[in-house]
């Protein structure tokens, strides 16, 4: 078509243009209904809070709660657990970020950095390289360790050796009301 | 009429392609340097229309399909979920229901085009036969995807549908339990349908590929209905009618979204805002509007034919409505195919687009009422109105082929868009 | 050009009838019910909005009046401030009264989840919620995600309360009833003495817009019977309005994003289909057609 007038624009040329531009926008902007529909609903996202009482915990003992579709750890550490995740030199971890989503991201993985209270460390329970979830008291750091490929946590949910890349990432956390403190929001 | 292949691969990947897979040449043959009528009205668009509806259905209907729950205690809530819940969920459904209705509207047109052009006729009989089937299919398609929202409509639509073929002598009884798969519609009839639903638009699809290859082989009909002769007679497709279609599309998704954002519950009916419930009918069940011709045929037939009970009837009668429309070729003797060339019989024509529109009156309104204050019931006037329907196909089309004297037609289509003008441009190709 | 005038002539009357069509079973409702009476609402024509006061105050009225017997079983505490519900704006409580609380700035939360008003509304319900670690079920304050609570167990119970009537859900009844906002607000401001030579069993009433006559729902808005947060004087044409306003959101919460997006889509189209007019015109002003 355009050979006929050589090499300047033409207002033919131009009209075939504008429609051309007019339908790869109006195409490009009706895909977008579509892929966003698969993203979280409204309903869904409203329910990524639950709460959760911990009073039941004893010490030494885990419970696993769901939430968003996933586990959640709620473990209530004996003292020598705090003390053996407290002597971890951060410096040497393989990932020295505390993957806590109530602190900066730049928060360094010190015990402080990822514990709920003293003894109580709520995190979630897939493990961060393909998603299993790992078994509690296990591996050769006393915390847990996943049976999938192998990887090794300590007792503040930190990876230590293994194929997974990052420590166990905390959920957003927060006490219910002053009164009751032991009941956790999580989300 | 498709002649020789134009196809010219310009680099190796496409010489190397073209001698294994064909498909750029098929493509090339079918959508771009396919000889079309140079003379085809705004009419022939309804085509292209239809071929982006189908696309729209079964985009939108997949789309859904991730957020619906076939199941009687969800089904409802989960289409208010959509609604309300999924991000765009609204648009997407609104696009859904209100799609179906102009892909029937679409369809429609195309078909009366068809009828008045003459479009089924010889060498195009088989094109309009599985044109046909696409619509038996796009019913059926539409029928079970009423029923999935499982509101007061959908379960007493359902009910009294399923119930047509339980007036089948004999076996009718047993063909329904089998089609609700229970006693009565439930869940077991929500999910097949279900499945179905999803399925059919599928078989339509491959249909429509058969249908447009039945269309390539003698080419396109057009408003003269004559033959095309010689090489001066037709276009390429591409670009004359790839941005002529485009144009009419444009056009028609206007009206579309006008219907989806600002009225996407005019076309359907307030009653199927009330999840279903088995123990209360709503006053007045009506299908869809573009199944009421055809419910007032069906509601026509009030009285016994010798045997056959007014309700089997009835049920006769609306499918023999479509059944004629298979043999219509047939049906329609004269060698003339447009009827601009038919004096007489576009008048029956007219009657006949009317006839069905006030078949579709009587299918929205109550039999018992008077049509517009006079003392003809409605009940009274569909059976005038189905009369004329089975009369066009099978009295007067046969007939007028005989008696009809045609005007005179143009020696060719160029003639006919030259008039007796001479040719002063070419196409460019 | 002529032909394409003509062409999408016919197509438009054969949609308008198509339309008509099927609009006028509406009209045909069995009884003598009176046509709804017009009345104009804030979010009618393209550019309509929700009032966010009217909804406010219709939500007030629903919970006063219409929730002892009607649920809203489609709607979640949280939807009240979502878009434009109801409570997703609301005046600051703490701002200072002294310019009238006029001029103040609302406060807007775009979670439901951290809105007060919406906490609060949710937290004065009771939800049975559960099991829990022993198997029981428990009550609990509301949350915002938790949907609104039925009124009833079931239907049965529901009937059985209301001397057989059952009171429908609210939450699509704008909707579901084909005069729409309209006919529910006739509806609630219907009441009449009945005509001669209609009975009226005892337990129904006489309202000239329901179907038949003859409903099963008492009078409900008597004047004075709410009191409004904002001082608006609560007459039963108020009252009426403001919870039909409340109802027709809550059928169709997304309707302004819907003709907002439509606006713009249609101007899309009409751009484009100028644009392809003027590309088929080009390529066909090469031949005789």
């Amino acid at each position: 078509m355009t050979d006929q007038h050589g090499q300047e624009p033409t207002r033919r040329d131009f009209i075939y243009i504008a429609a051309g531009g007019a339908a790869a926008v109006g195409g490009a902007l009706t895909l977008w209904p579509f892929i966003d529909q698969m993203n979280p609903a409204a309903d869904t996202l409203a329910l990524a809070s639950i709460r959760v009482d911990t009073s039941p915990v004893e010490t030494g003992q885990q419970i696993t709660v769901m939430w968003r579709g996933g586990p959640v750890f709620i473990r209530r550490r004996t003292q020598a657990e705090i003390e053996e995740a407290l002597a971890v030199d951060i410096s040497a971890l393989p990932d020295r970020l505390a993957r806590n989503e109530n602190l900066a991201n730049d928060a360094p993985a010190t015990d402080e950095n990822r514990r709920f209270t003293e003894d109580l460390l709520i995190m979630k329970g897939n493990c961060t390289h393909l998603g299993c979830v790992p078994l509690g008291e296990a591996g050769d750091y006393d915390g847990w360790y996943c049976p999938c490929h192998g990887s090794h946590y300590d007792t503040s949910g930190r990876i230590r050796r293994g194929p997974a890349p990052e420590n166990l990432p905390v959920p957003p956390l927060r006490v219910a009301d002053e009164a009751n403190p032991a009941i956790v929001v999580i989300g | 009429m498709s002649g020789p292949s134009t196809y010219e691969p310009q680099t190796g990947v496409e010489r190397w392609l073209d001698s294994r897979l064909p498909i750029a040449r098929l493509m090339w043959d079918s959508f771009v340097d396919f000889p079309t009528p140079r003379n085809l009205n705004y009419w022939w668009t309804f085509g292209g229309i239809l071929a982006i509806f189908l696309v729209i259905q079964i985009i939108t209907g997949v789309v859904l399909a991730m957020h619906y729950t076939a199941d009687v205690s969800m089904a409802f809530d989960s289409v208010q979920r959509i609604r309300r819940d999924v991000p765009f969920g609204w648009l997407i459904q609104s696009l859904h229901a209100n799609g179906a209705s102009f892909f029937f509207l679409a369809v429609y047109i195309h078909m009366f085009r068809g009828l008045y052009y003459g479009s089924y006729k010889a060498p195009r009989e088989v094109l309009w036969i599985l044109g046909v089937v696409i619509y038996l299919l796009m019913m059926a398609t539409a029928f079970m995807g009423y029923v999935l929202p499982w509101g007061q409509m959908s379960y007493w639509g359902a009910m009294v549908i399923t119930n047509l073929f339980g007036a089948l002598p004999v076996v009718g009884e047993g063909i329904r339990e089998w089609l609700w798969g229970g006693f009565s519609v439930g869940n077991a009839t929500l999910t097949r349908f279900y499945a179905l639903h999803f399925l059919l638009p599928f078989v339509i699809a491959g249909v429509v590929i058969l249908h447009i290859w039945a269309l390539h082989v003698p080419g396109n009909n057009n408003p003269t209905g004559l033959s095309v002769k010689t090489k001066k007679d037709t276009l390429p497709f591409h670009p004359y009618y790839t941005v002529k279609d485009g144009f009419a599309i444009v056009v028609f998704l206007m009206l579309f979204a006008a219907f989806v954002f600002y009225f996407p519950d005019v076309l359907g009916h307030a009653d199927n805002y009330i999840e279903a419930n088995p123990l209360v009918t709503p006053s007045h069940i009506v299908p869809e509007w573009y199944f009421l011709p055809f419910y007032a045929i069906l509601r026509a037939i009030t009285f016994d034919i010798g045997p056959i009970s007014a309700q089997l009837g009835g049920v006769l009668a609306m499918f023999g409505a479509i059944a004629v429309l298979f043999i219509l070729p047939w049906l329609d003797t004269s060698p003339v195919r447009s009827m601009r060339y038919r004096p007489v019989a576009r008048w029956f024509f007219l009657i006949f687009l009317l006839v069905c529109l006030a078949l579709g009156w009587c299918g929205a309104s109550n039999p018992d009422d008077p049509v517009l204050g006079t003392p003809l019931t409605f009940v009274t006037f569909a059976q005038i109105l189905t009369l004329y329907y089975f009369a066009y196909f099978l009295v007067i089309l046969p007939v007028l082929g005989f008696t009809e004297r045609p005007k005179e037609r143009p020696a060719s289509i160029e003639a006919a868009v030259l008039g007796n003008k001479p040719a002063t441009t070419q196409p460019a190709e | 050009m002529k032909t394409l005038i003509r062409n999408l002539a016919v197509l438009a009357g054969a949609l308008i009838g198509a339309a008509f069509l099927t609009a006028a079973p509406a009209a045909a409702a069995p009884g003598e019910a009176h046509e709804p009476e017009p009345h104009d609402w804030s979010w009618e024509g393209i550019f309509g909005t929700f009032d966010r006061q009217e909804l406010q105050r219709g939500f007030q009225v629903y919970q006063e009046v219409c929730a002892a017997c009607h649920a809203l079983e489609q709607m979640s505490f949280r939807n009240l401030g979502e878009g434009d519900g109801p409570f997703t704006c609301f005046p600051d409580p703490n701002a200072s009264h002294e310019d009238d609380g006029h001029h103040a700035e609302p406060l807007c939360y775009d979670n439901p989840n951290d809105n007060p008003v919406v906490r609060q509304i949710a937290s004065a319900y009771i939800i049975t919620d559960g099991p829990d670690d022993f198997g029981d079920m428990f009550e609990r304050a509301g949350v915002p995600a938790d949907r609104f609570p039925s009124v009833y167990a079931n239907e049965q119970q529901a009937r059985a309360a209301n001397g057989g009537a059952y009171p429908p859900d609210l939450s699509l009844i704008v909707k579901a009833r084909s005069g729409g906002a309209e006919y529910v607000r006739s509806l609630l401001l219907g009441y009449h003495e009945a005509p001669e030579g209609v009975t009226v069993r005892p337990g129904l009433y006489y309202n000239e817009y329901f179907p038949g006559g003859l409903i099963a729902m008492p009078p409900q808005l008597s004047e004075g019977m709410v009191t409004y947060a904002d001082g608006t004087e609560a007459t039963p044409e108020q009252m009426a309005h403001d919870v039909t306003a409340f109802l027709a959101w809550a059928s169709d919460p997304h309707r302004v994003d819907r003709n907002r997006m439509g606006l713009m889509v249609l101007i899309y189209l009409f751009i484009f289909a100028v644009l392809l007019w003027f590309a088929y015109k080009q390529v066909w002003s090469r031949v005789e057609h």
